[in-house]
């Protein structure tokens, strides 16, 4: 060996898991918002809610789900020298992640056909509740939709990483933080799932 | 939860990752169903008619899960007491800013 590396796993971890915590008090700020308002207009929330459809968050929340438990086994395979089937793993986590933008895509289409986006007309007319509620709507899941593609192309520079063996069971802190990163996105759809789509 | 144990892990495993916990495949899957499970056990509680109690039945289901997820698909369960105490105080950060603000919006 040529090159001696120096490498500080518990510093790369950590140094992650900081900027996972600024990620939730940057969703914190979010749900507060939503949180107050929903003291504020409960009647036009829950108006405004029931027109979300419960089957397409549902379909979503079991999607992200699954990316998360292979994002994790992933991790567990890389530990333990299985290079083939973390990239396999992988794959299926990116493959989820491209299915919930679908369904999220048809989702917001659908929406916006009906004339509901921030400053429409229709939601102009409408109650103020109702406008602050899709507001919102729009506000989070785009947030945590740009989350789900930055994850992605994260996990995909991974995965080819471990193809290449750069990523492998000596040194994988880098498919750990991929893999830490996609789970805080699926931490973070757990909360908007049930207070967009269920509590209303 | 089931907690089963994890198989051993193998001799380079051991050796080039000594202090790194393997999580089994076996328990991954369990942790998924469990999360599967209380995806189901929360839409079908806020189908009910419950008022405000639907609310914080939803976000204690939320929350619960949310822990699964930090504790075994994140791995804090087999981190250190550093990153423990920072997540707490995240969380706690989070309760502070959220609680205080309805002290404020409730009573105005």
């Amino acid at each position: 060996m040529s090159q001696i590396h120096h490498k500080d796993y518990a510093g790369a971890k950590l140094g992650m898991w900081l900027f996972l915590f600024t990620e939730l008090l940057l969703f914190g700020g979010l749900f507060l918002l939503y949180a107050v308002y929903l003291a504020r207009y409960p009647h036009e929330f829950a108006a405004a809610g029931k027109q979300l459809d419960v089957i397409f968050g549902t379909v979503n929340t079991v999607v992200l789900l699954t990316s998360s438990l292979l994002a994790a086994m992933s991790v567990s395979a890389i530990q333990r020298d299985e290079r083939r089937s973390a990239v396999r793993l992988l794959s299926g986590t990116i493959l989820c992640a491209a299915l919930f933008m679908v369904i999220k895509y048809i989702e917001w289409s659908a929406k916006i056909g009906h004339g509901v986006y921030p400053g429409s007309a229709q939601l102009k007319g409408g109650p103020p509740g109702e406008s602050v509620f899709f507001s919102l709507y729009y506000v989070t899941t785009g947030i945590h939709g740009l989350h789900v593609v930055i994850g992605s192309i994260l996990l995909a520079w991974v995965a080819l990483k471990v193809k290449r063996g750069t990523v492998h069971s000596g040194d994988f802190v880098f498919l750990e933080n991929g893999a830490l990163y996609w789970h805080l996105v699926d931490l973070i759809w757990i909360f908007i799932f049930p207070l967009y789509y269920l509590v209303l | 939860m089931k907690i089963q144990a994890d198989p051993p892990a193998t001799p380079e495993g051991m050796y080039m990752n000594e202090q790194h916990h393997i999580i089994s495949y076996g328990r991954l899957v369990a942790t998924w169903l469990v999360l599967l499970t209380l995806t189901a056990l929360t839409v079908a509680v806020t189908r009910l008619d419950l008022g405000s109690y639907k609310v914080w039945g939803a976000l204690a289901i939320a929350s619960l899960k949310a822990g699964v997820v930090i504790a075994v698909f994140m791995h804090m369960r087999y981190e250190g007491r550093l990153l423990r105490w920072l997540l707490f105080v995240t969380l706690l950060t989070l309760a502070i800013f959220i609680g205080f603000t309805f002290f404020d919006v409730l009573y105005r």
